[in-house]
């Protein structure tokens, strides 16, 4: 097996018994990224020479003989809307293009101190609008899989590079799903960690009451170990909560016997792909074989989330990125006449027609005369999808569902219609709006040999039950052996 | 038809926290520009504002010091604008949850600063008082062909205090600001200084018929950075909106610039003000929670407020309504009031008396009213109480003593260092005392004859030579007693 398709875990083991340096294993990897992405498109920037650097300092840190700490060595891509110290952060738009982050996101210095190599910063809609990565202002990447057809997105430079073995893993962010839905159509593991689990600080804010940083793996221990890392209170985000981050990979192995999972009717849709509801029914099956008990359930207000979700996400997004205004950094109109012409043209220039919509649309929701009308309703429905699952949570334990309708589509595919585009969040939408954690597991492939994802939602703070549940489905099910074609 | 002007006043505290209010940068004011500013307030990508919790301390004292009601759960909002000195594109503020509501401001009877008559005393109620980032430094007229921003002031906490339409003159409107700082001054959560900006008012003002319940259209005035500035701006604004009645128009709901060179409110450009703010809940802050014990907390450690201190100074000084009033106006002034009656507890009345009158009067002499601190003063409290000391017991004259006071104002010595180098003990030996009264009398036979001929007001002339002849030294009464003594010998 060639390093660079090593786990985490993998690569932990082969690093701690001197099988592999952290500099070949990062080497591996940047060649790997060489060789591929000019058919993916997954890296925006790569950053050889300090990887390369860090690698050497975990090598020594390695050689010491004492327990290295958990990442030592091991490369990791990010995000480019998690900002790293000196490192080129587009967050894919243009407005940010020559941006160099002055310092480290939260989650960044726990990766740096944990040992991790940061490799470099990988592909994403523009401000992480969007799901199929179409809305990068540089180029879409593609799908290991099939390269006509999208990653998904917007975290999809994050799913393709650790489908396409040009990491060892990587984290995304997730609003709507922007984790999940990318997991799932590029087969790997992704988590969006519940709503004040990881720390938000230094992350390029979208809609910052959903935005959350999660892990993206190649398998389940890899999302335990990595969420481990990223995890905790922060206090320079008033948002994190302020309790333990337990092992998650302590007991990952407990199994899923007499756990209740619940199963929302409100999730098996019709028009659906058949191959995937079939994929996800066979996978809850599993789990009921393996000792689960399998509960239906009702999460009655879904229908609700779509529209409510773009109306708060759209509204704080247009505060949120009024701040690039050509002003202190980023991409500045030149030859302007006055204030008025230069935040227009810097804006009109700088933004990509997706985030422009969602400005607008975010404008008008928040205007006197229509803010009680949209975005106090939204928010009132929000309160109800909350509700809707903390009620079901009563007579279940997690809940299980599809990642998506469909399996990847192709590039353009949905482009012109951002309604339909809008509807491959369906059923990671909600999760953001509760606040819950999600997990996709990858639980097959349809007749074009694209991944199939299986969601798993948890209470509140309860990754670790989502956890254990993907473990042991993955633990019987070798659909990660299958590698994409590349 | 005889009007009545209508006035409420929006009132922007600066707060004299350390740091500001969302991020760890210094308050501090005179920097190098965008010296005071990291990551937080210049709003780079991917930062988030975190409470400095002494901010809400400052905002429950002034809660508390107006007789507000604290909300339990207040809310951050997000107020939307551009602006190249705003970073964010949005301030930071509270919109439908404020921190405390419905409070009032009792107004002194005197002009704080001057102790002149201001009127009846009366309340202004309080709508509400919020907290605020403030925003940046624009300067416009530095460079040619560029506008500079500073950020060092963004982020720095701000009170809005607003209160009711309850003023009815702008002279009225003056008081009530007067009083505010006071307030604001007493509590030290904000130094008052208007000229500098760290309080700054708008007005609004509205005109109705005498007798009408109704209000009128009202506009609001900007750019009121001084109490002169105030009064005369609501004058002008009143004046100018009876005038448009009169002419049998409508007053426009519009916002005015005070233009202080010329003394007349302009409209401003609608660009300059037509906002939609598309206020909304901040998301990256939770909502303010402020428990009973946290109001408690901040009770305890409120100081004593003006009304009190005053009624404290009448009955335990058994000082004069006039001398309470003028001394508890400021904070700073009735601090050292005390501490000099501490050095000489014996005549307080006599301490108020060389407060008000040598103290205050250097000090505003000097401008060092704008230093809120005591120990910038030019002499401290405890040398004033001992130079009052040093009178009672006869050591000195109280016109050595003004000299003394004014080398204690210039080196800061204590008054008996000056007065030991300087000689100027008072002279309260009778043999001394005598021979110069001899002297001065053997020098003048003929004005000893017309006194003892019945000019008895010559004593002050004699007086005075004897004076003359000890440097100003000899002790008055004994030496008014030795010379009455001898003449009628």
């Amino acid at each position: 097996m060639s390093h660079y398709a090593l786990t985490i875990h993998q690569a932990q083991e082969k690093l701690r018994a001197r099988e592999v340096s952290a500099v070949e294993l990062s080497q591996a990897v940047l060649n790997r990224i060489q060789d591929t992405d000019q058919h993916l498109h997954s890296y925006l920037t790569v950053c050889a020479e300090e990887a390369l650097a860090q690698a050497e300092t975990a090598d020594r840190t390695l050689a010491n003989g004492v327990t290295p700490p958990p990442l030592c060595g091991i490369p990791i891509a990010l995000k480019d809307v998690i900002l790293a110290q000196g490192v080129r952060s587009t967050a894919g738009s243009k407005i940010l293009e020559h941006f160099v982050s002055p310092y480290d996101a939260t989650v960044t210095q726990h990766l740096k101190e944990a040992g991790a190599v940061i490799i470099g910063k990988v592909n994403c809609d523009e401000f992480a609008m969007g799901s199929s990565n179409e809305n990068s202002a540089f180029a879409p990447c593609r799908n290991p899989w099939d390269t006509d057809r999208v990653p998904g997105g917007s975290s999809g430079g994050s799913a393709a590079c650790v489908a396409a073995d040009q990491t060892c893993a990587a984290l995304g962010t997730d609003t709507g799903g922007s984790i999940r839905l990318p997991a799932a159509f590029c087969g790997i593991v992704g988590l969006k960690p519940t709503y004040g689990r990881v720390s938000r600080f230094g992350v390029v804010a979208y809609a910052s009451s959903l935005d959350q940083v999660g892990p993206c793996t190649k398998d389940v221990r890899d999302c335990a170990l990595l969420l481990e890392v990223i995890a905790g209170y922060d206090p320079r985000d008033s948002t994190s909560v302020n309790r333990p981050t337990p092992s998650y990979t302590a007991h990952l192995e407990r199994g899923v016997s007499g756990l209740r999972i619940g199963i929302p009717q409100e999730y098996f849709i019709e028009g659906m792909q058949p191959e995937v509801e079939t994929a996800v029914r066979d996978a809850i099956a599993h789990l009921s074989t393996l000792g689960a008990e399998i509960v239906p359930i009702s999460l009655p207000h879904t229908e609700y989330a779509i529209a409510s979700y773009y109306i708060i996400a759209m509204a704080e997004a247009s505060s949120n990125l009024a701040r690039y205004d050509g002003v202190r950094y980023g991409y500045r109109a030149a030859e302007v006449e006055d204030l008025g012409a230069l935040y227009q043209t810097t804006r009109a220039q700088g933004f990509g027609s997706e985030v422009k919509r969602r400005i607008a649309l975010g404008t008008y929701v928040l205007s006197a005369g229509y803010y009680d009308a949209y975005y106090v309703k939204a928010q009132k429905v929000r309160t109800l999808i909350r509700q809707d699952f903390l009620s079901a949570f009563e007579a279940c334990d997690i809940i299980a569902t599809p990642v998506a309708p469909t399996t990847a589509f192709r590039l353009g595919e949905k482009l012109a219609d951002p309604l339909t585009m809008y509807l491959s969040d369906i059923f990671t939408i909600a999760v953001n709006l509760a606040g819950l954690p999600g997990l996709s597991v990858p639980c097959g492939f349809d007749q074009h040999g694209l991944p199939i994802g299986l969601q798993l939602i948890g209470r509140p703070f309860d990754e670790e039950a989502l956890l254990q549940a993907g473990y042991a489905y993955e633990q019987d099910h070798d659909w990660r052996a299958r590698k994409p074609p590349l | 038809m005889p009007y009545e002007s209508v006035i409420g006043l929006e009132v922007h505290a600066q707060l004299l926290t350390e740091s500001k209010i969302f991020c760890g940068c210094s308050t501090r004011f005179g920097a190098a520009p965008n010296q005071h500013t990291c990551p937080v307030c210049l709003g780079l990508p991917g930062v988030l504002p975190v409470l400095n919790k002494k901010v809400v301390d400052f905002a429950l004292r002034a809660a508390l010091a107006t007789h507000c009601t604290i909300a339990p759960t207040s809310r951050w909002a997000r107020k939307n604008y551009f602006y190249p000195d705003l970073p964010k594109g949005y301030q930071i503020s509270m919109y439908e949850l404020p921190i405390a509501e419905h409070g009032h401001v009792e107004v002194a009877a005197l002009r704080p600063d001057s102790g002149q008559a201001q009127g009846q005393a009366k309340k202004v109620c309080l709508t509400r008082i919020h907290m605020e980032e403030d925003a940046g430094k624009s300067i416009h007229d530095a460079e040619a062909g560029a506008s500079l921003v500073d950020l060092n002031r963004t982020g720095v906490p701000l009170l809005e205090i607003v209160s009711e339409p309850d003023i009815r003159s702008a002279a009225e409107a003056g008081h009530y600001l007067r009083s505010l700082r006071t307030l604001l001054q007493y509590i030290e959560v904000c130094d008052g200084n208007m000229e500098e900006g760290s309080l700054r008012c708008d007005a609004n003002v509205s005109i109705r018929p005498q007798g009408n319940a109704e209000l009128g259209t009202r506009t609001e005035i900007k750019n009121l950075n001084s109490f002169r500035a105030v009064e005369k701006a609501i004058e002008h604004e009143i004046q100018r909106q009876s005038e448009v009645v009169e002419a049998g128009g409508r007053v426009v709901q519009e916002t005015r610039l005070w233009d202080a060179d010329r003394e007349v409110t302009r409209p401003m450009r609608s660009k300059e003000f037509a906002h939609d703010y598309r206020y909304f809940p901040d998301p990256d802050l939770l909502p303010l929670v402020v428990d009973q014990a946290w109001v408690e907390h901040v009770q305890a450690d409120l100081p004593e407020l003006p009304a009190a201190r005053r009624a404290r100074f009448i009955h335990d000084y058994g000082l004069p309504v006039y001398d309470a009033e003028v001394l508890t106006a400021r904070k700073d002034v009735a601090d050292y009031f005390e501490a000099s009656v501490r050095a000489c507890p014996a005549v307080p009345k006599v301490v108020s008396n060389w407060v008000m009158d040598s103290v205050l009067r250097f000090v505003k002499e000097e401008k060092l009213d704008a230093a809120l601190k005591i120990e910038t003063w030019p002499c401290s409290p405890e040398h004033l109480g001992m130079l009052i000391g040093l009178i009672q017991d006869g050591t000195i004259s109280t016109t050595i003593a003004k000299t003394i006071y004014e080398e204690m104002r210039q080196t800061g010595h204590p008054p008996e260092e000056i007065i030991e180098a300087k000689g100027l003990r008072q002279v309260s030996d009778t043999d001394t005392l005598q021979a110069a009264i001899t002297e001065v009398l053997t020098a003048n036979p003929d004005k000893v004859e017309a006194y003892r001929g019945g000019r008895e007001k010559l004593l002050g002339f004699f007086v005075g030579q004897v004076m003359r002849a000890t440097q100003g030294k000899a002790n008055p009464q004994m030496v008014n007693t030795l010379l009455r003594q001898q003449l009628s010998q």
